[in-house]
């Protein structure tokens, strides 16, 4: 299911682009994409696969220039329940923790 | 993640070789779990390990809690998943492109020339072998479905013979009920017992009332996709 985005990753970071990769560690009630699933950004915001069904994207890619500058990898929580700043909900009422990491 | 990391999980799917990516979620270290071996910052116990690939064997990524108290995840990351379809016929031509569109590297075996050509199937693995010489050099797996398109038995049943003494996952073959009925009694006559020819998916697809070949491709892709998730196969 992750098909092509850890290559995709793997060629960016050859060719000298920054990268930071986002995979679903957990879901809770109904979410688009099953856990495993990852979304890889690169520096300019260039990004390949998915975590949800477009509902968070943005929001991850985001997080990930911090993850890029910074290297700290990061917890993101997303749900209806979730009250941090860069809080975005997910339509379905569903809620899905992304692990986000640069790749070094 | 290492960069190091990244092109080992790339080598290893391309070298069709199964790994799991352990990632502790408190310090952001990794290891690489392989069926034989392991590859990484930390080590995990016999009963962790055990944990480990039994979600590899199984393609299933996940949170697991380590005997400290640390959340680990599993990230299975398997080989490709591989269609290898036999008969480079009206229905392969669109099955071909949307078995790709899904994941899948696709192979179409046709040792006929005037079907299996490079123009009927722009962009895919087009293998001009027997299907018997063909599938036993692809060896099929478990990440691996095959379908026969011919209708000819003389290609096709040469095709679910070695399917049959495969691990693959899904084994379909097109024909009516009758044209099934008739190739079972062969292959029961070349030795093959029950449990071996109800692997056979046939008629091939699932009854979704397809008509034209494109229908009739997503009703191929949809069978292949209920096996692999939910592992109707036997």
């Amino acid at each position: 299911m992750q098909d092509e985005v850890l290559e995709r990753a793997a060629s960016w970071r050859a060719g000298n682009r920054r990268v930071a990769l986002a995979t679903v560690i957990a879901t809770w009630g109904s979410s688009p994409r099953p856990v495993g699933s990852q979304l890889a950004v690169d520096h300019a915001g260039a990004m390949v696969g998915s975590v949800s069904g477009g509902c968070i994207e943005a929001a991850v890619a985001h997080e990930a220039q911090q993850v890029i500058a910074d290297g700290e990898p990061r917890l993101l929580d997303f749900g209806v329940t979730n009250e941090r700043a860069w809080e975005v909900g997910l339509a379905c009422g569903g809620r899905v923790e992304v692990y986000l990491e640069r790749v070094e | 993640m290492k960069a190091e990391t990244l092109e080992r999980l790339v080598r290893a799917r391309a070298e069709k070789r199964p790994v799991a990516l352990v990632t502790d979620l408190g310090t952001g270290l990794q290891t690489l779990v392989y069926p034989e071996a392991v590859h990484g910052s930390f080590s995990l116990d016999g009963a962790m390990l055990a944990t480990v690939r039994d979600y590899l064997r199984a393609d299933r990524s996940g949170v697991i809690q380590s005997d400290d108290d640390s959340r680990l995840f599993v990230q299975a990351v398997c080989p490709r998943l591989r269609l290898i379809v036999v008969g480079a016929v009206h229905i392969a031509q669109p099955l071909a492109p949307m078995a790709m569109l899904a994941g899948y590297d696709v192979t179409v075996v046709d040792p006929r020339r005037a079907f299996a050509t490079d123009e009927r199937f722009p962009g895919i693995t087009v293998d001009q072998g027997w299907p018997d010489e063909a599938l036993a050099a692809l060896a099929p797996d478990a990440r691996t479905a095959v379908v026969t398109l011919t209708h000819d038995q003389k290609l096709d049943d040469p095709a679910l013979t070695v399917a049959l003494h495969s691990g693959a996952f899904y084994i379909g073959a097109l024909g009516s009920r009758k044209t099934h009925a008739a190739r079972l009694g062969r292959l029961r006559a070349a030795g093959f017992a029950e449990p071996a020819l109800a692997r056979i998916h046939g008629p091939v697809g699932l009854g979704i009332g397809a008509l034209t070949p494109a229908e009739i491709a997503v009703s191929i892709l949809a069978d292949i996709t209920l096996a692999l998730r939910q592992g109707t196969t036997v």
